[in-house]
This record gives structure tokens, C-alpha cells and sequence, in this order.
């Protein structure tokens, strides 16, 4: 790993991304990443946050049209509550501040304490959970949907809301209109491996593949013998299918876990959009990318948006932030 | 009588444990979590133990209160805020005494086991850290070394349970076989308990 020791990582990660971003406010000590001109008068401000090893996710996803601030939390950790109510309080205009949180156990919980805190303090806050990811079966028996892909579509399409001074009730319809049009599934090619532990988080033998992974390293549902790219998209497309009938246009991210060259994921999205047109469904926009990573993570995930011509819109208005750029 | 030096030593003793068994908690976390349960605990009970010399509160709750609160700043995750609320809702319970009754603790730490499950939802059987806690609590009223052996059961028995809550349970069966690092986690705070009593 290139790294100096395990105890260090997301400082350090920090630092550098103070150096090579100016136009970012990086508060090191408190882990805090805000928009340099925050607060933006008169707008709703938006703010994310989870544990680290998902870059550019969340952090990369802060300038205008995007996120207000991020808290990077340790790897595959979430943030603490102390962190939200900071950077909530350096964002909030008084128009109000929108967390956009992915419905894990860890990430739910800090965020409500600061929701509680940060409201104790006199900011408005709204909540939009993210739960894209059809791996899981959203019933009492598990901990909900996972939060993955779609969480770069609602913190884009949100932003933009924002950024164009719609008020707090809006940007938070928006933002949940976007997570119910969204479904995610994922494969890995190999685990990763946390700092921390320093070796691979489960066992994958070469000649393998796991479905229906989350962004922590954790195993998926199912393991089976290799597939093929074309074989992968068949599986990824129709499990993500099997729940989202688009009757409208899609957003496709085919999204790196991190360690699959940009060579098979643009492969991969070949047969990601031959399935794609088998099944009918028509394709407004293309990203493809390492965008919701899982550190050193083989493998990639299959996100469809279905979109309006609102949402679209919001989709191609500018954005400027370290992870996604376009229109300014 | 407890008294504030009591749960010092408790929490001290806690974090010692926890220092000593960081990578078991980390490997346990491998399998069917993300691997970092080990060191995101020593992170939170090392900064408990400092933040405890330098304030010194005086009295069993005021010493809890402020233990949960720290967890809740340092530590991340789920285990932040559950740990932190136990430690709270515990201190709370227990009011500003300047020395409490062991059946003091025990109807406090009911109430912190309580406010556990209602944050995080979770029930026994789930393959939580309730699975060491509720047994704990019910075995207090046989003293402290009861406490430690039923939350080591407690722990030892999530192994063949399929988890129901927390980021194991994205697993579905393949849960299956593993011991929860959480209640892991949880026997070694109740062990910190009779440790802190001399047994």
C-alpha cells in the first residue's frame, strides 16, 4: 500500500487534497471539506458524508452544482456527529441544509444525532436517505438497501437544484424523486484491503467472481465460477431490471470499484448498453468511471436513473468539483 | 458502595481489553463486516481514558456520561453512537450519587441496554452486541463474574445465528458461523466490569 502508516491515511489523504485543490476549504484537523465561497447566500446548502475509500465519493463531489461540504469519516467508517454539525454550521446560509446519507447503520445514526444538534443550534435540516442497491433484500430481517451508485445521481441532480436557489422542501423532493428512480448492482473481482487490516477483507481465488457486492468489502450474496463482461452486464442489468421498470429514459453510471482499468469498464459498458437495448430501454446519458469506490476493489456496478426533463436538466447543468466536471 | 473511581477503573480496564484484542475484533469483522471494529474501538476507549484524566469527573454518572459522549466524538461507525448511548443512558440513569449500589447499576445499565435497542433496532437473536448485553444485565443480580460469564455466552452463541441487523445482515445466510464482533466487543465492557470489581 502506498501509504506512510495505517493511523494516518485519511489525514494525509487530506492534506493533499488542500494542496491540489484551492478552490476547496480542507479543514484537516476536523475533517471537514467545504466549498470555498460557503455559505452562498439565499442557497440550500448540501452535505455528505461517510467513511473514506470511496473516492472521489464525497468528498471529490464538492464545488458548485455539487455538494456544500462532505465529512470523511476513517476508512469504511462513518463520521462522527461532531464533524456534521461543523461543517452544516459553516455551510448554512439560513436557507437550510439537505444531509444526503446512505442508509447504512453507522451512517444513519450520526447523522440523526447531528441533525438533533445541528437543529439544537438553529439550522434547518432535511434528511434524504440513499438506498439503491437491489443486492439486498429490503425487508425486517436486514439493515435496508445499501446506499452506492445512485448516490453520485442524487447529490448531482440535488446540487443543481440548489445551485439554481430552489428552496430546502424542493431540493429534498428532487433528491428523494432521484433515489426512488435508481437501482444499483454490483460485482467484484477481487476483495480489498483496508489499511487497517492489511490484507484482503475475504478470501476471492482467482477464477471466481462475487455478486451482488456492497462498497466496504464485504462479500456479496453469491459466489460463482468467472463470467464473461457480456455475462456480467446480463446479470447486473436484469437483477437492477427486475426492480426499476423504466418507462422514461435512464441515467447508466457504469462505475470502477477501483481497481478495474477504465479499459474493461468502457467494455464493460459496451455490453452494459446491449442489454440495455435488448431490454427497450432507452439511454439519455452515459457515465462510466470510478466514481463510488471501494479502495483497491476489482469489479464494477451498473447504476440506471430513470429521468424526466427535470431531471435531466438538472443532470447537464454545470458542475465543477474535483471528481465530476462539466459547463463551467 | 461504586464509586466514581469504580468506574475508572472500569472504563480503564475496558480499554485495555480492547487494546489487547483490536485485531481478533478486527478479523472477526472480516468475514461478514469491513474489517475495522478492532480499531475503531481502541481509537474511541484510548481517547475515553484521556479525556477522563484530564476532566476527572467526580461521580459515577458524570464518569459514564462522559465516556458515552466521547465515543460518540471519536469513534464513527454504528459502534459510536450505540456505545456512546449505552454509556450515556447509563451514566443518566444513574444520576449525580457520589456512590451508587451494584443494584443501582444494574437497573441503570438495563436502561442503557434499552435505549441500545431502541436506536439501533435491534432485538436478541439479531447477532448484535444486544446478544451479550441482555444476558449480561439479567445475570448482574449474581454478581459481577456472572455478568462477565453470561456475556461471554452470550457472545460465543451469535455464532450460529444469521444477523438480522448491521452490515452482517447484508450477508443473508452466509452470516452463518461467525461470531458477532459486536457482541464480541460487548463481553470484553462487561469483563471490564468485573475486572474493575477485583473478579
Amino acid at each position: 500500500m502506498l501509504i506512510n502508516v495505517p493511523e494516518t491515511v485519511v489525514s494525509d489523504a487530506l492534506r493533499g487534497m488542500a494542496a491540489a485543490h484551492p478552490e476547496l476549504t480542507v479543514d484537516v484537523e476536523n475533517r471537514v471539506i467545504v466549498r470555498r465561497d460557503a455559505p452562498v447566500s439565499g442557497k440550500v446548502a448540501l452535505l455528505s458524508g461517510g467513511g473514506s475509500g470511496h473516492e472521489p465519493l464525497h468528498g471529490g463531489f464538492v464545488g458548485p452544482g455539487m455538494l456544500s461540504a462532505a465529512c470523511p469519516g476513517e476508512v469504511f467508517t462513518s463520521p462522527v456527529p461532531d464533524q456534521m454539525v461543523r461543517a452544516a454550521a459553516a455551510v448554512d446560509s439560513g436557507a437550510g441544509v439537505l444531509f444526503i446519507v446512505k442508509n447504512y447503520t453507522g451512517d444513519v445514526l450520526n447523522f440523526d444525532m447531528a441533525a438533533e444538534l445541528a437543529e439544537d443550534e438553529g439550522i434547518r435540516v432535511a434528511r434524504v436517505l440513499v438506498d439503491d442497491d437491489v443486492a439486498v433484500t429490503d425487508s425486517l430481517y436486514t439493515a435496508g438497501r445499501r446506499g452506492t451508485g445512485a448516490t453520485l445521481f442524487v447529490e448531482k441532480i440535488a446540487g443543481a437544484a440548489a445551485e439554481e436557489g430552489q428552496p430546502l422542501e424542493r431540493v429534498e423532493a428532487i433528491a428523494r424523486q432521484v433515489n426512488d428512480s435508481s437501482r444499483s448492482f454490483g460485482v467484484a473481482l477481487s476483495a480489498c484491503t483496508t489499511p487497517a487490516k492489511g490484507s484482503p477483507t475475504f478470501d476471492l481465488p482467482p477464477g471466481e467472481l462475487e455478486l451482488g457486492i456492497g462498497i466496504h468489502g464485504e462479500p456479496g450474496r453469491e459466489r460463482r465460477a468467472m463470467m464473461t463482461s457480456g455475462e456480467i452486464a446480463d446479470f447486473a442489468v436484469h437483477a437492477v431490471l427486475e426492480d426499476l421498470e423504466p418507462r422514461n429514459p435512464v441515467l447508466v453510471l457504469v462505475n470502477g470499484m477501483g481497481a478495474t482499468p477504465l479499459l474493461e469498464l468502457y467494455g464493460f459498458n459496451s455490453e452494459v448498453q446491449r442489454v440495455l437495448a435488448e431490454r427497450g430501454v432507452a439511454v439519455a446519458r452515459t457515465l462510466v468511471g470510478n466514481y463510488v469506490t471501494s479502495l483497491d476493489m476489482a469489479g464494477a456496478s451498473v447504476t440506471l436513473c430513470q429521468v424526466d426533463e427535470e431531471l435531466l436538466r438538472l443532470w447537464d447543468a454545470p458542475v465543477r468539483t474535483p471528481g465530476l466536471r462539466w459547463g463551467m | 458502595m461504586l464509586d466514581a473511581d469504580f468506574f475508572r477503573r472500569w472504563m480503564t480496564a475496558t480499554a485495555a481489553s480492547v487494546d489487547r484484542e483490536a485485531e481478533r475484533l478486527t478479523a472477526l469483522d472480516s468475514p461478514i463486516g469491513d474489517a475495522d471494529h478492532g480499531s475503531n474501538l481502541q481509537r474511541g476507549f484510548a481517547a475515553v481514558t484521556e479525556v477522563l484524566d484530564k476532566e476527572a469527573p467526580g461521580t459515577p454518572g458524570a464518569v459514564l456520561t462522559l465516556a458515552g459522549r466521547q465515543l460518540i466524538s471519536t469513534v464513527g461507525g454504528a459502534s459510536g453512537p450505540l456505545y456512546g448511548t449505552l454509556l450515556r443512558r447509563t451514566g443518566k440513569a444513574l444520576g449525580d450519587a457520589a456512590e451508587v449500589t451494584e443494584e443501582d447499576l444494574a437497573g441503570a445499565l438495563r436502561a442503557g441496554v434499552d435505549a441500545v435497542m431502541a436506536l439501533g433496532g435491534a432485538a436478541p437473536g439479531d447477532k448484535t452486541m444486544v446478544d451479550a448485553l441482555v444476558p449480561a444485565v439479567d445475570a448482574l443480580g449474581a454478581g459481577f463474574g456472572a455478568a462477565r460469564a453470561a456475556a461471554e455466552q452470550g457472545a460465543v452463541a451469535t455464532t450460529p445465528l444469521q444477523a438480522r441487523k448491521g452490515r452482517a445482515s447484508y450477508l443473508g445466510e452466509r452470516s452463518i458461523g461467525h461470531q458477532d464482533p459486536g457482541a464480541t466487543s460487548a463481553a470484553l465492557l462487561v469483563a471490564g466490569l468485573a475486572e474493575a470489581a477485583g473478579e
